[in-house]
């Protein structure tokens, strides 16, 4: 019955969602009630979104389709576009979950049923263990099963299926059996008004499973390239969609089929008196909170690093730069107890020990569940991340 | 009165076509009188043939009676056989070539001496766990014969003679439980939880009913793919208390998916009673509630478990629908080396059913009529098969366990950089403190 009304709440929130997506987050941005000075009036003024084709085809990781045209897509058309190759290369490719036959809560299977046929992009029951199971079942016979989610939020029915059942998978048949054509999308991360269940960001419940890769984009170039690179993976992995961007994010992003690598995090701008690092939609408050960190201590020079893979993480990147840098801050919207930023601080402390010149800091959501009236007052924002980079600076 | 003649009097009464009424509603009411008179004073036979337009139940009718469904036909145990091996209805024998009928003996056999001395070893400590398939030896035999090699096999764990009968050898047996370098998952898993794609058989894990959706995702691969084939799970009646059994016999009907899910009801889930599982018709009354082809079947009847899984595949296969067979038998040994069934049930309710319900002498009767098997072929094979146990045994026990970098590998495809310092790190200790990390049992490196 809860769970019932929960569905139908998520689909009422859709309609809402997607108008509100563009309005929170440019209130989360630049309007007001007005914010400290110095935040960017939306995710599409952020530099690190490729508004050009000549931009979206500078970045060397997309050297492969650099003659490639380019179009203009927002994040959950930049997943439609994945999952549209996904199909069209990949005949024992489908795609299933709650509501995607019809196009999806958040649009991002639209045209896919149509397309490709019924049989293969389906809507399943409202049941989420038994979605990952199934997928689980079809990538065990050497399918590519691509699972929707609905809501991040509601993917812990289905943890016994992917902690104990896909992430176990190879490892316990000696390599005989593997389940690496799964993926599992799912919309995360806060959207302004989603409170307990439609804003968890669960990705460290996950990253303490071996066997699993988790993914998170920022964007719909990343998205698209992340999103095809996941499913063409060999092993099981979540990945974990930005909501507040499905909309509000909108790039150049190239029409030929391309791949991002799994694993690696990616340098977004570089700098060296400050490493930080976030992933998701928490990369767009970090731009905010660098900008005004720089008012405050001007000529401030920041590296901001998209981690991109939560698991498995690249250490390595992150090591080179507080190495140069000496100082590092992470930050998401994740409560911070067991958030995934203690793991990075202990690595880099453990990696950095003599290079670090100030304690590592987190800045996280904080240690109650996600609210509804007090997401501005939860959140990680940008005046919480610009505040902890002054601590930092002046230790 | 049967329930179904009752339906009839009843609706005959109404002025209503007994066909009609049964063809739309599974279910029956018992309570005859009271219902009849209701019917008779309150109800116009023309109010109650209109059609509900609700597009959750686009079959029903009004019924202006306050009828709560309380009583349910039980659902009938089909068998081919009397429990002195003897067919009651020569119609019913699938009458398989003796060659097919001997193998699913002497597998029977196999297993049981299989089983016996691999009790005995962990009882003196030479495994860690086992765990005994006495009683159930006719729902392996009897469904893994009506199968083909191209059927998905998920098990749960009391599933051996599946394997068997497909030609896993006793070594391949005694390498998985002795965990040692031959073994397929490389010593991982807990003895018993067996796997190879070579018999199509998924690796067992210990999460309970976790395997019943895959079986339904790899029952619509089968389908997409076009192959003749379907995927067939097996679970215990305890397992189907899970949510996974929800889920899955839900998806399976709904994406019309051809696998077959064979529930081995043998009244105990390790201490736990049947009664304290449910308080339905067992597990073979929820096949209806999911829309899917339902049948109970003895389980230690062999040819019984052989006719209801034959056909299931073909309707699975043909039709692309889930069916659901319910087994019932009864677990005659420990639930596993971990637990002694003395301490929740009788000795004596064990004895009984190991006396006068063994699927094994009910099936040798059957044989023996038919002069396909004698007690000098019992005594002979038994002979040589424990032998040939006893030799795989000592194989198995001699072989050196798997290389250590085996803990390391398969988490993924490929190490990621933190397994490999991890490993690197493990190496130092192990050179650090050869005395506490005694690798002479481990194979060198596979590399």
């Amino acid at each position: 019955m809860f769970r019932h009304l929960a569905a139908k709440i998520c689909t009422n929130s859709i309609v809402c969602t997607n108008k509100c997506v563009v309005r929170s987050a440019s209130r989360f941005y630049a309007s007001g009630p007005p914010p400290a000075g110095g935040f960017l009036p939306g995710v599409n003024e952020s530099k690190f979104i490729m508004d050009t084709k000549e931009k979206a085809l500078a970045n060397p990781e997309l050297a492969a389709v650099k003659n490639s045209e380019t179009k203009k897509l927002n994040l959950y058309q930049a997943v439609n576009e994945a999952l549209s190759t996904a199909l069209a290369t990949d005949d024992k490719a489908v795609v299933f979950g709650e509501d995607v036959g019809f196009g999806g809560v958040f649009r991002c299977t639209m045209g896919l049923a149509e397309k490709y046929g019924k049989h293969r992009v389906f809507n399943a029951p409202l049941t989420e263990q038994g979605i990952a199971g199934f997928g689980i079942g079809m990538a065990a016979v050497g399918h590519t099963a691509i699972a929707e989610i609905q809501f991040a939020d509601y993917v812990f029915p289905a943890f016994d299926q992917i902690v104990n059942e896909a992430a176990k998978y190879r490892y316990r048949s000696g390599g005989q059996f593997d389940v690496g054509g799964l993926t599992l999308r799912m919309p995360c991360m806060a959207v302004g008004h989603g409170a307990h269940y439609h804003s968890q960001s669960p990705e460290s419940q996950f990253v303490h499973t071996p066997g699993i890769k988790v993914v998170i984009p920022r964007s719909p170039i990343q998205t698209k390239g992340l999103l095809l690179a996941a499913i063409r993976d060999k092993n099981p992995v979540l990945f974990m969609e930005p909501k507040i961007l499905y909309r509000a994010a909108v790039e150049q992003v190239p029409v030929d089929d391309y791949v991002l690598p799994l694993g690696k995090a990616e340098v977004i701008q570089e700098g060296t008196d400050l490493t930080v690092i976030g992933w998701g939609s928490q990369l767009y408050a970090l731009e905010n909170a660098i900008m005004l960190a720089q008012k405050n201590m001007p000529g401030l020079s920041v590296e901001l690093i998209d981690l991109r893979s939560i698991l498995p993480w690249d250490a390595e990147t992150i090591v080179k730069s507080v190495n140069k840098t000496g100082r590092l801050l992470i930050s998401h919207e994740a409560p911070q107890t067991g958030g995934f930023a203690s793991e990075i601080a202990a690595t880099i402390q453990d990696k950095c020990f003599l290079r670090l010149e100030a304690p590592i800091q987190r800045v996280c959501g904080w240690d109650t569940p996600f609210p509804l009236i007090f997401e501005k007052f939860y959140v990680p924002s940008a005046i919480r991340c610009a505040d902890a980079m002054e601590r930092i600076m002046k230790y | 009165m049967s329930i179904l003649r009752a339906i009839a009097r009843k609706t005959s009464v109404c002025g209503l076509s007994a066909a009609n009424t049964v063809g739309r509603s599974f279910y029956a009411t018992p309570s005859f009188t009271s219902a009849t008179i209701r019917c008779l004073s309150t109800t116009s036979p023309k109010a109650m043939s209109i059609p509900t337009n609700f597009p959750g139940a686009v079959t029903s009718l009004y019924t202006e009676k306050l009828d709560f469904i309380k009583e349910y036909e039980t659902i009938p145990t089909y068998r081919v056989m009397d429990i002195h091996g003897a067919v009651i209805d020569e119609a019913h024998d699938p009458k398989l070539d003796s060659e097919t009928l001997r193998k699913m003996y002497t597998c029977m056999l196999t297993l049981n001496s299989m089983d016996g001395i691999m009790y005995e070893a962990q009882r003196q400590g030479r495994v860690s766990f086992y765990m005994t398939n006495y009683g159930e030896e006719a729902t392996h035999m009897g469904s893994a014969a009506a199968l083909t090699n191209d059927d998905v096999v998920y098990g749960q764990y009391r599933e051996a003679g599946v394997l068997l009968y497909r030609g896993f050898t006793l070594d391949e047996f005694m390498n998985q439980c002795y965990a040692n370098e031959l073994d397929y998952g490389k010593g991982r898993q807990m003895p018993v939880h067996y796997g190879t794609p070579k018999y199509n058989f998924q690796t067992i894990s210990s999460p309970l009913g976790t395997q019943l959706p895959h079986a339904a995702g790899s029952a619509y691969a089968l389908k997409l793919a076009g192959k003749k084939a379907c995927a067939i799970c097996y679970f215990g009646e305890g397992a189907a208390s899970e949510g996974d059994f929800h889920a899955a016999l839900n998806m399976a009907a709904t994406t019309e998916s051809p696998v077959i899910y064979l529930c081995r009801n043998n009244g105990y889930a390790i201490s736990t009673p049947a009664k304290e599982q449910y308080r339905g018709d067992g597990i073979a009354s929820r096949g209806h509630g999911y829309g899917m082809a339902t049948i109970r079947v003895d389980g230690n009847d062999i040819l019984a478990v052989y006719n209801a899984v034959k056909e299931a595949r073909r309707m699975a296969i043909e039709e692309e629908r889930p069916v659901l067979i319910e087994a019932m038998t009864y677990r005659v040994g420990h639930h596993s080396t971990s637990d002694d069934s003395s301490a929740y049930r009788s000795k004596q309710e064990v004895a009984e059913w190991q006396q006068n319900h063994s699927p094994m002498v009910r099936f040798r009767k059957y044989l023996e009529a038919r002069s396909l098997w004698s007690e000098e072929e019992e005594q002979a094979f038994k002979k040589d098969i424990r032998t040939k146990i006893l030799k795989s045994f000592a194989a198995a026990e001699k072989v050196r366990k798997p290389p250590i970098e085996d803990l390391f590998t398969d988490v993924y495809d490929e190490m990621p950089p933190n397994l490999i310092e991890q490993k690197a790190e493990l190496d130092r200790i192990m050179k650090k403190y050869p005395e506490f990390y005694d690798q002479n049992p481990h194979a060198p490196s596979r590399q």
